[in-house]
């Protein structure tokens, strides 16, 4: 008998046994290495995160649902237990802690966690046949390194910030200095910055582990131009990782050090320069901002195929569209700085540089529409999604291309436009991208249907909600409202109400996500291995739902006509 | 050829839309007075009193907004399409292809030839906006596709606003005289101030002449953090940055008070350092100059008409 024989023998012996060692209780999760139960804590750690996140902005939205302070006062007075003037000064601090909050928790904590830890993490190795990640112990600390990042930005906001009565960091997500330097005196921001450092290395350990699964475990016949899509956008957005936070991790070194050691590297008084943090900042904040996009974009490419029962068209310039994508990420990171005082020059080349990112993404938009074109399409809430996504993402698209003018950005640079625009890529699109592949991948996951009428009725009233919110900030920031104000003068009244109005809406939605999704888990109606039907080719259907504990254990074989 | 063609259609129905613009503008603020703020559920940029917002409003309502909303219509139009055309009732039997060269060349060269069109003024606009007139530069003005048709002098004032938190300072750099303007809490408002907006009104406002080009140096408090000077109707946002000294200018044509407000996150009281500019003819200025360079801050000030 050979070692091979053997081998295969012993595998076989323990497949239909059912007796390889899987842990159980607390230790089956604290312990695993298992992608798939990895992926799931990535998700409901993201859900938990989010929770706080979409908190955050409710209580911004009610400030802003009238002029004047109204909420924040009474809440410094609440919490601080301070009064009058001073309340009214720990309000305002309070409110730029909420929103720098907000956005850090929402990119680092939620659609992070989500996309590149949860759904990539579970089925990037089912879609390329492989039985797990390459370094299924890396997979683990990087997931734990997560809840300590996310406990450090927590206590960041119970630390003392800007001086005595004002904790938390209230310098936005963006930490320039010097705000987040001589600005910041207080013990919050250093705790901000060990957070970002810690979640930045769980990113970039997750990176690592999945280019290497990527290019090293696909099954036998499967090329990487046979990889499905959703592959390629992880492959590319832990490219992007792996290139851009070394780059924030170093930037916010150097804070750390500027701000607790003595050196200048952002201090113009000793020499030092504030813009060149901004650049460092957008050299990772840009790519950051494709990080959270792209696996949405690899997403919605397999739900709508999978819809409409017709291939993916133009599989090609799909996979290389995103890697375009992903290149010219790096080389456009001025645009987010046109009002600095960059030189003619420089605001022209980031123009150029940043209009013809529209390019390739108009590839994809097109291509998506191109797939549906002539398929037998069910309006399944996953495709709701998905549409609702390439329309969403269509809006906050074109308002790149106009902010990418630096002429037209000059009137909508800081203002509300600027916040319609990303929350419509981010918020509108990579948040129903998730929502997209919740829906799609939860009979996967959990092996339980939801009941499709509330998974609908979540995606309608979110997408009431969300418009509602978003699209009259376009009106805000044309006639000239800027960002991260807490009060407004009152002309801005009107549609700052309707978008408070929106975040409601929103809030009835997510309510009805978290109830459809408990309702799942109760009435337990098995899903079936493969509920999408003949649509859904990829390898992750051929398996049980959920799957078994350890997939794969004969590789499948990808022969030449089996298709992406 | 074809681009060709294409270019002089764009051209065509951008003057079109450009035509269309002003009356856009026009809607919401023919009813109300002449101001320098924005009115009451505007959804649209704020009227534009010097050359380069002239520029901004042009390129904006004359062009972007048309094409994206085009964009956004086309594609909203294609997915109903698809839902109505190619649902699973109306079509079962789904369609197999996965390739049209045709269309995939279409769908590349397309948005490229567009952002072309988009980029040639864009340049124009952005230039403008980034070189000090020096009396013979001519600006474009309203009308982005000329070369240039408006005369702008040379610059014959300078004002340097340092960014505080959280207020302005501003001193006449050639005059060497200098102030400072704070937000004007509600009350006092009420009492001094009462038909100037809440939030905007400022105690002292920066006063300029009209028809004169002015050269903005803006900086911060070297101790300081970053701010941004941004006045709407003029066009110009600029950040203040501590240790640099960023160059910006203006011209306005219209007398009359034109606010802004802190355009960078700079602490708590971001949202409590508006800007007020206000522009009086050359004679008001020259008698307000006389008196502040005498050394008298508020005699200068009474040498004009008292902000309502």
């Amino acid at each position: 008998m050979t070692d091979t024989a053997h081998l295969e023998a012993h595998a076989t012996g323990h497949d239909s046994a059912h007796d390889y060692h899987t842990p159980t209780g607390w230790r089956r999760w604290v312990y695993s290495t298992n992608h798939k139960d990895i992926g799931v804590m990535y998700l409901w750690f993201a859900v938990f995160t989010g929770i706080i996140g979409g908190l955050l902005s409710g209580v911004m939205r009610m400030e802003l649902q009238e002029p004047g302070i109204q909420i924040f006062r009474g809440l410094a007075d609440m919490i601080y237990g301070v009064d009058g003037n001073v309340a009214l000064d720990a309000g305002k601090h309070m409110y730029n802690v909420f929103t720098s909050a907000h956005a850090l928790i929402m990119v680092f904590f939620v659609v992070m966690p989500a996309t590149m830890g949860g759904f990539a993490n579970y089925f990037a190795p089912l879609m390329i046949g492989a039985p797990d990640t390459a370094f299924p112990r890396i997979n683990n600390i990087a997931f734990w390194l997560l809840p300590p990042a996310f406990i450090l930005l927590l206590m960041s906001l119970f630390f003392e910030g800007t001086g005595p009565g004002a904790l938390g960091f209230g310098g936005g997500w963006t930490i320039y200095p010097p705000l987040s330097t001589t600005g910041h005196p207080g013990p919050a921001m250093d705790f901000a910055i060990l957070s970002l450092h810690v979640a930045g290395v769980s990113s970039v350990l997750g990176a690592i582990n999945l280019i290497t699964t990527i290019f090293n475990m696909r099954a036998p016949g499967m090329t990487l131009h046979k990889m499905p899509l959703f592959a390629w956008s992880v492959l590319v957005t832990a490219f992007l990782l792996l290139l851009a936070l070394p780059v924030l991790a170093g930037a916010i070194t150097m804070l750390l050090t500027d701000r607790n050691f003595g050196t200048a590297f952002f201090k113009p008084s000793e020499g030092g320069d504030p813009v060149l943090f901004q650049h460092l900042f957008w050299f990772f904040g840009h790519p950051e901002v494709y990080i959270m996009i792209l696996p949405g974009f690899g997403i919605v490419s397999h739900i709508v195929s999978t819809f409409s029962r017709k291939p993916i068209f133009g599989y090609m310039a799909m996979a290389y569209a995103m890697v375009a994508i992903g290149f010219v990420g790096f080389i456009v990171w001025a645009h987010h700085m046109y009002t600095t005082g960059l030189s003619l020059d420089v605001q022209r080349y980031f123009v150029a540089a940043t209009m013809a990112i529209a390019v390739p993404t108009g590839v994809k938009i097109f291509s998506w529409i191109a797939t549906m074109w002539g398929g037998s399409i069910t309006f399944k809430s996953p495709m709701l999604w998905a549409v609702g996504f390439i329309f969403l993402f269509t809006v906050g698209g074109v308002t790149g291309v106009v902010l990418a003018n630096a002429g037209a950005d000059r009137a909508l640079h800081d203002t509300y436009y600027v916040v319609a625009h990303f929350h419509y890529v981010l918020s509108l699109g990579a948040v129903f991208s998730i929502f997209a592949a919740w829906y799609y991948w939860y009979p996967k996951m959990f092996g339980y249907m939801y009941n499709e009428t509330l998974a609908a009725a979540h995606f309608w009233i979110m997408f009431v909600g969300v418009n509602l919110i978003f699209f009259p900030q376009h009106f805000l920031g044309l006639a000239g409202m800027p960002r991260r104000y807490i009060d407004y003068p009152d002309a801005f009244g009107f549609f700052n109400r309707i978008s408070s109005v929106g975040y409601y809406i929103t809030f009835v939605a997510i309510a009805i996500f978290f109830y459809a999704t408990w309702e799942a888990f109760k009435k337990k109606r098995s899903a079936g291995d493969s509920p999408w039907g003949d649509g859904a080719t990829t390898l992750e259907w051929t398996l049980s739902s959920p799957p078994p504990f350890h997939q794969f254990t004969t590789l499948p074989k990808i022969d030449s006509t089996n298709a992406h | 050829m074809v681009t060709g063609q294409f270019l002089r259609k764009m051209g065509a129905s951008a003057a079109a839309a450009m035509a269309l613009a002003p009356a856009l503008a026009m809607a919401q603020g023919a009813a109300v007075e002449q101001t320098g703020h924005s009115m009451p559920d505007q959804f649209h940029l704020q009227r534009s009193v010097t050359p380069i917002m002239d520029s901004i409003v042009s390129f904006h309502d004359g062009i972007l907004i048309w094409t994206i909303s085009l964009i956004v219509l086309f594609v909203l139009g294609l997915l109903l399409w698809i839902a109505f055309r190619f649902n699973a009732k109306s079509n079962p039997k789904p369609a197999s292809f996965t390739h049209n060269t045709l269309v995939e060349i279409v769908w590349t060269v397309l948005p490229i030839v567009i952002l072309i069109v988009i980029a040639i003024p864009s340049f124009g606009v952005l230039s403008d906006q980034l070189t000090v007139p020096d009396g013979e530069r001519k600006y474009l003005g309203s009308n982005i596709f000329s070369f240039g048709e408006v005369d702008v002098p040379a610059p014959e004032l300078t004002i340097k606003a340092a960014g505080q938190q959280w207020y302005w300072d501003y001193q006449y750099v050639d005059q060497n005289v200098e102030f400072t303007s704070l937000l004007m809490q509600d009350a006092e408002r009420l009492e001094k101030k009462p038909n100037q907006p809440r939030l905007l009104a400022v105690d002292n406002e920066l006063v300029v002449p009209v028809n004169t080009t002015v050269r903005l140096q803006i900086t911060a408090d070297p101790m300081g953090v970053i701010h941004a000077f941004a006045v709407p109707s003029f066009g110009i946002k600029i950040d203040a940055v501590p240790g640099r000294l960023n160059e910006t200018w203006f011209n306005a044509r219209e007398t009359g008070i034109f606010y802004g407000q802190c355009s960078e996150l700079c602490g708590k009281d971001h949202a409590f350092m508006p800007i007020a500019v206000r522009v009086v003819t050359k004679e008001e200025f020259a008698a307000y100059m006389a008196a502040f360079e005498g050394g008298d801050y508020a005699a200068a000030n009474a040498t004009l008409a008292a902000v309502q």
